[in-house]
C-alpha cells in the first residue's frame, strides 16, 4: 500500500459493493440487485487481507524451503529415489552377480569397490543403491494406507462421539497395547511375506495411532456452527464428515502422513531384517544387514554398516521433512 | 502536533501521553499503529478511550505500562506517569514501576490469575512483593477483598480461581490491581465477558473505588454506555489517533467529529425503533495497520471530505472552553452531515394481530441428562410467532436462550410433551426427522460467522450447497439463484469466489445471512448475530435484517443480550430466566413497564450512552445452577421485591396481566406499577 496513493487504489483493489455498509436512502433499495450508484466502496480489509494471507502462506513455504533441515531431507530422499527408479542401470556393478569379482569375497573398501564386497563377492555399493527400491515402494504405500484407514476410523470416532467413540476407542487402545513387531512377525509368518502382506501389516499397525490424532482434531471441529448449519439443511453424516470437516483437519493429517512414512521405513527395514520381507538374494537393506551382521565379529564391518547407514539416512531424511512440514502446518 | 491538554498543570498529571507513536513489526516491516496519541489524566480522574476494534485503544493502554507485544515498539513520544518517563525506564525501574505505580485489569479475569494457586496465596504474593511481611500481607489481603465488597474474604482466600464466578474473579483481580495503591489504573474491557447484572455490579464497584482512591483511571471499552457512566472525559480513537476529546457528556451529546457522529448514530439510542428510522452506518472499513495516512485519518470514509482534507493535516479545533476539541477541518459542517443522514424507517412490515401465526411452541421443555442428575435448561415454554414478526429473546447467559433456539430448530430434540408447530402442523422434534420443506422453512444465523462458515469452502460453494439442498434446484439455475441471493445481500460476484477468512466480519455475517435465506425461510432464528461485530457494522446488519424481513415477510426469533438492539428491532420481547419465560409482551410494553422484577433489574443494569438511567435495582448473588433451581419462583432468591412466605413456596404461572402482556409474578400489576413508578 505504501507505494500507491491510498485515495486511488489499484483497480483490482476496488470492490464495488453496492450499498454495503453505506448509507443508502430507502428509495434506492429494491429487491433486485442495485447498480452501484454510490461511489465504489473500497473494501480495504477484504482485499488487502487476501494478499496478506497469501503472502503469509507463501512466506511460510519460502521459510520451509530455506530451512537446511528440509533441504537436506529432500536431497537424501531424492538420491534414494533416483537409485530406486534407475536400479542397476546406474550401479557401478551388478547388485546380484557374484561373479563380478572373481575370488573377491569380503574385499575391504577400496577405490574400485568403495563399500567393499560381501561374502559372495558382490559389490556392496551397488547392492546398497539397488536396495532402496523395496523400502521406497513399501513404506509410503503402507503409511498412506494406514493414514487412510486411520482418518476414516478417527473421523467416525470424533464425529459421532458417545458410545461409538467409546467402543472404537477401547478397540484402538487394545491394538496400541500389542507389541508391534510380534504382531507383525506373526502376521507375516502366517500370511506369507509378500510385499502386499508387509504393506497391509504396517498399515494396520499405524491405523489406530492415526485414528487417535484425527479423532482429537475432529472433536475440535464438530461443535463449530458450520456443522450445525449443515445438519439444519439436512446433510448426511458422511457428507459432513468428509466434505465439510475433512478439509479443515487436513493439516494434522498431512503431518501425520509424513511422520508415518518415517516410521514405516523403519518398520519395514526391521521386518526384512527379521526375515519377514524380501528374501535373498534381493539387495534389500534389512535383508543385507541380516545376512551380514554375523561377520562383524570377524572385523568385516562394511557389509553391515553401509546398508544400516542407508536405512538410518532415509529415516532421518523423512523425519527432517516431517518436522519442517509440521512447523509450517502449525504456523498457518 | 501539539495538543492543548485539559490538565492545565502538566506536572501534576497522573498520566501524560505525549505524541506517542507505536509500530508493530510484521514480517520485517514496521507498521504504524499509533500515529501521535496525546492525552493526559489528572489524579482521581477517569478517562475513557473508545473506538472500533483495531483503532489502537488497547495498544495505547499497553504502551502506558510498556507492556507491548514482542513485535511492538514505541518509536517516538513520551509516557509520563506521575512525572516519570516510562519509555526510558530500565528493566529494573520498569519492574518497580509496575509493582508500585501502575496496575492493569484485563478483559478475562480467569486468565489474569494462576488457575492452580489459591486466591489467598496469589493475593498475599502481590503484597509481599511490596515488601510486607507475610502476616501483614495476609491482613492486607483480607482487607483488600473487603474493599472490593467481597462478603466472606477468608473463605474466598481459600478457593481456587475456577471456584469463583466471573464477577467474583474480576473483583479479586481488581483487589490485586489496587494492592499497591497505584497512581494509574488501566482497565481494558473489564466487563466484556460478564453478564449485564454482574457488569453493573462491577461498574458500581469501580465507581465507588474511584471515590475512595486517588488513582487515575484509563478505561478501554467498546461499550460507549460504560464509558459514559464511568468516565469524566473521553477520547475517540480512529486509526491510531485521537480524533475528538472532551468531557463525556459533551462528546456523546454533541459530537464534533464526523467519525464520532457516525459511531453514535449507528447505535440504537434514545429508544429508537426500526419504525422510526434506519440506523446510520459508516461506509468503508477501518484502514489496516501500517496504512499510509498522511493527512486526516478518517478521510477515506468521511462524508464531508473534500480536497483540503486529502492534502492538509486537520487542525485541532477547540469547541467551547471545557477542553473539548476535534481534529477536523469542518466541525461547523457537522449539522449538515446529520441532516443528510436517513431519518426515514427502513421498510417495515405493519405489525398486525391479523397476521397468520407461523410458529407456535407449546409446553416446550428440554432437559439435559448428565451422569446422574438432570438439568432442565428449558421449562414449559409457550410462545407464538406471527408472520413477519420479530420476537426478541433476552436474558443473561445460562437463561436458556440458545437452548430455546436449538430446540425450535431441532438441533436438540425437545422433551416429550412439548410441541413445535409450523403453520399449524406439529413438526418432528429432531431436524433429521423433518421434511425438506420444514428444514427449509426454519434456518439460523449464528453469533460468530468464523465458526458458522466452513473456512475451506468458497462463499459460492457455501451458498450453492444450501440452495441445492433446500430448494432442489441444480446446476446453472442454482448458480443464478446464488448470484441473485448474493446481490440481494449486497455481496458482489467477486465476493463469491473468496474464502470466508478473506472477508471482513460484516461481510462474513452477510454471507451467513444469505445462507439462511437460501430457501426462502418462513422463520430465521438469529442467535446474537451482531455481538461479535463493531457498532457501525452491527447497524448495517440490523438494517439488512429489517429490510429482508419487509421484503420476504420472514419472521425472526432474535436472541440478544443487548437491550438497545432488541428494542430497535423486536416487535415483541420475551424475557428468560433459568429456562423459563418470565415476561412476554410488546416491545413498548416491556420497555415502559410495569415489569417483572427481573426485567426491571435487567433494564436498569444497562449503562446507557444517553446518560444515567433512573434509579437502579441491584440483584444480589449469582444466577443459580439450572440443575438445582430454587423452590417456588426461581427468581425469588435474587428478587428485591419477593414476598416472604409466598414466592419461595409456589411458582407463579405465566399469566396475562394486560392484553398481549404476560408475566410470571405473584405481585399484582397495579402494585408493580406503583413500586416501579411507571
Amino acid at each position: 500500500m505504501n507505494d500507491s496513493d491510498p485515495r486511488f487504489p489499484k483497480p483490482e483493489e476496488i470492490v464495488s459493493t453496492p450499498g454495503a455498509d453505506v448509507l443508502v436512502p430507502r428509495t434506492t433499495m429494491s429487491s433486485t440487485a442495485v447498480a452501484p450508484t454510490t461511489p465504489a466502496e473500497i473494501e480495504l480489509s477484504g482485499v488487502v487481507q487476501v494478499s496478506e494471507r497469501q503472502q503469509a502462506r507463501r512466506e511460510n513455504w519460502r521459510l520451509i524451503r530455506r530451512r537446511p533441515a528440509f533441504i537436506v531431507g529432500v536431497f537424501i530422499v531424492m538420491v534414494w529415489g533416483v537409485c530406486a527408479t534407475l536400479g542397476d542401470r546406474i550401479t557401478p556393478h551388478s547388485p546380484l552377480d557374484f561373479r563380478v569379482v572373481p575370488n573377491g569375497a569380503h574385499l575391504s573398501p577400496r577405490a574400485k569397490y568403495p563399500f567393499g564386497t560381501d561374502e559372495q563377492g558382490r559389490d556392496v555399493l551397488s547392492r546398497v543403491m539397488a536396495g532402496s527400491r523395496d523400502v521406497l515402494k513399501v513404506a509410503p504405500l503402507a503409511a498412506l494406507l494406514g493414514v487412510l484407514f486411520g482418518v476414516i476410523i478417527g473421523m467416525v470416532m470424533g464425529y459421532f462421539g458417545r458410545w461409538v467413540d467409546n467402543v472404537l476407542s477401547r478397540i484402538v487402545e487394545a491394538f496400541l497395547a500389542l507389541p508391534v513387531l510380534l504382531v507383525a512377525l506373526l502376521a507375516v509368518t502366517t500370511l506369507g511375506s509378500s510385499t502386499w502382506v508387509v504393506i497391509g501389516v504396517v498399515a494396520a499397525l499405524f491405523t489406530p495411532i492415526v485414528a487417535r490424532t484425527v479423532r482429537s482434531a475432529v472433536i475440535a471441529e464438530r461443535d463449530l456452527d458450520y456443522v450445525t448449519s449443515a445438519k439444519l439443511r439436512g446433510e448426511s453424516s458422511v457428507f459432513v464428515m468428509f466434505r465439510e470437516i475433512l478439509p479443515n483437519v487436513s493439516g494434522p493429517i498431512i503431518v501425520e502422513l509424513t511422520v508415518r512414512i518415517g516410521y514405516a521405513v523403519f518398520t519395514v527395514a526391521t521386518l526384512s531384517f527379521l526375515g519377514a520381507g524380501p528374501q535373498p538374494p534381493s539387495p534389500d537393506w534389512g535383508a543385507q544387514v541380516s545376512e551380514a551382521y554375523n561377520s562383524i565379529s570377524a572385523g568385516i564391518w562394511w557389509t553391515t554398516v553401509f546398508p544400516a547407514a542407508a536405512i538410518a539416512s532415509l529415516v532421518i531424511a523423512v523425519n527432517l521433512i516431517a518436522d519442517s512440514v509440521q512447523s509450517v502446518v502449525e504456523a498457518s | 502536533m501539539s495538543v492543548t491538554s485539559t490538565v492545565t498543570d502538566t506536572d501534576i498529571a497522573a498520566l501524560s501521553v505525549e505524541d506517542l507513536e507505536v509500530v508493530y513489526t510484521v514480517r520485517g516491516v514496521d507498521r504504524a499503529v499509533l500515529r501521535g496519541v496525546s492525552f493526559s489524566i489528572a489524579p482521581g480522574e477517569a478517562y475513557g478511550l473508545v473506538g472500533e476494534s483495531g483503532c489502537g485503544k488497547s495498544t495505547t493502554a499497553y504502551a502506558c505500562v510498556r507492556y507491548l507485544p514482542r513485535n511492538g515498539k514505541i518509536v517516538s513520544g513520551r509516557v509520563l506517569v506521575d512525572g516519570d518517563d516510562v519509555t526510558g525506564m530500565s528493566t529494573s525501574q520498569l519492574q518497580r514501576f509496575r509493582a508500585t505505580e501502575a496496575s492493569m485489569v484485563y478483559q478475562d479475569p480467569a486468565q489474569a490469575m494462576n488457575p492452580s494457586i489459591k486466591i489467598g496465596r496469589q493475593l498475599i504474593e502481590s503484597f509481599t512483593l511490596l515488601g510486607q511481611s507475610r502476616s501483614d500481607a495476609e491482613k492486607s489481603s483480607l482487607e483488600a477483598l473487603r474493599r472490593v465488597r467481597i462478603a466472606d474474604p477468608s473463605r474466598v482466600m481459600d478457593r481456587y480461581p475456577f471456584q469463583l464466578s466471573g464477577g467474583m474473579q474480576q473483583r479479586v483481580v481488581i483487589a490485586m490491581a489496587l494492592a499497591c495503591d497505584p497512581k494509574l489504573l488501566v482497565l481494558d474491557e473489564p466487563t466484556t465477558g460478564l453478564d449485564a447484572t454482574v457488569e453493573a455490579e462491577v461498574l458500581d464497584l469501580v465507581r465507588t473505588l474511584r471515590a475512595e482512591s486517588n488513582a487515575a483511571v484509563l478505561l478501554i471499552a467498546h461499550n460507549l454506555g460504560i464509558i459514559r457512566s464511568l468516565c469524566d472525559r473521553v477520547g475517540v480513537m480512529y486509526a491510531g489517533r485521537i480524533v475528538e476529546e472532551g468531557p463525556s457528556e459533551q462528546v456523546f451529546d454533541n459530537p464534533q467529529h464526523p467519525y464520532t457522529v457516525g459511531l453514535l448514530r449507528s447505535l440504537p439510542r434514545h429508544g429508537v425503533r426500526k419504525t422510526e428510522r434506519a440506523l446510520a452506518t459508516i461506509p468503508g472499513i477501518l484502514p489496516l495497520i501500517g496504512t499510509d495516512l498522511p493527512t486526516c485519518v478518517f478521510v477515506d470514509r468521511c462524508p464531508l471530505a473534500d480536497e483540503t482534507c486529502h492534502t492538509v493535516v486537520p487542525p485541532v479545533v477547540p469547541i467551547g472552553v471545557s477542553g473539548h476539541y476535534t481534529r477536523c477541518h469542518y466541525p461547523d459542517r457537522i449539522p449538515e452531515m446529520i441532516e443528510a443522514m436517513p431519518d426515514t424507517p427502513i421498510g417495515i412490515l405493519a405489525r398486525s394481530d391479523a397476521n397468520p401465526e407461523v410458529l407456535e411452541l407449546t409446553h416446550l421443555s428440554k432437559t439435559f441428562r448428565q451422569r446422574k442428575s438432570s438439568v432442565p435448561a428449558l421449562v414449559d415454554v409457550d410462545l407464538q410467532l406471527a408472520e413477519g414478526e420479530t420476537l426478541g429473546i433476552v436474558g443473561e447467559s445460562g437463561s436458556g436462550k440458545s437452548t430455546l433456539a436449538r430446540t425450535i430448530l431441532g438441533i436438540e430434540s425437545a422433551d416429550n410433551g412439548g410441541a413445535v408447530a409450523l403453520d399449524g402442523h406439529n413438526v418432528a422434534p429432531n431436524t433429521t426427522s423433518r421434511s425438506t420443506a420444514e428444514k427449509r422453512a426454519m434456518q439460523m444465523v449464528f453469533q460468530n460467522p468464523d465458526s458458522a462458515l466452513n473456512r475451506s469452502w468458497s462463499v459460492r460453494r457455501i451458498l450453492m450447497r444450501s440452495v441445492e439442498k433446500l430448494t432442489g434446484i441444480k446446476g446453472a439455475e442454482a448458480n443464478a439463484r446464488v448470484e441473485a441471493l448474493a446481490a440481494h445481500l449486497r455481496l458482489t460476484p467477486r465476493h463469491l469466489d473468496l474464502k470466508p477468512r478473506q472477508l471482513s466480519g460484516g461481510l462474513k455475517q452477510r454471507v451467513a445471512i444469505a445462507r439462511a435465506f437460501a430457501g426462502d425461510p418462513r422463520i430465521v432464528v438469529c442467535d446474537e448475530p451482531t455481538s461479535a461485530l463493531d457498532v457501525s457494522v452491527q447497524a448495517a446488519i440490523l438494517n439488512l435484517l429489517a429490510d429482508l424481513q419487509s421484503e420476504e415477510k420472514t419472521s425472526y426469533v432474535f436472541i440478544t443480550h443487548d437491550m438497545g438492539v432488541v428494542r430497535y428491532l423486536a416487535d415483541r420481547i420475551a424475557v428468560m430466566y433459568l429456562g423459563r419465560i418470565q415476561e412476554v409482551g410488546l416491545t413498548d410494553d416491556v420497555f415502559n413497564g410495569p415489569n417483572h422484577p427481573y426485567t426491571e433489574a435487567l433494564l436498569s443494569a444497562i449503562p446507557s450512552v444517553d446518560g444515567e438511567a433512573t434509579s437502579r435495582i441491584r440483584l444480589e448473588g449469582e444466577i443459580p445452577s439450572p440443575a438445582n433451581p430454587p423452590s417456588g419462583c426461581v427468581f425469588h432468591p435474587r428478587c428485591p421485591r419477593a414476598i416472604p412466605g409466598v414466592c419461595e413456596v409456589t411458582e407463579p404461572p405465566l399469566a396475562e396481566v394486560a392484553p398481549g402482556h404476560a408475566m410470571r409474578c405473584h405481585i399484582p400489576l397495579e402494585e408493580l406499577r406503583v413500586l416501579q413508578g411507571s
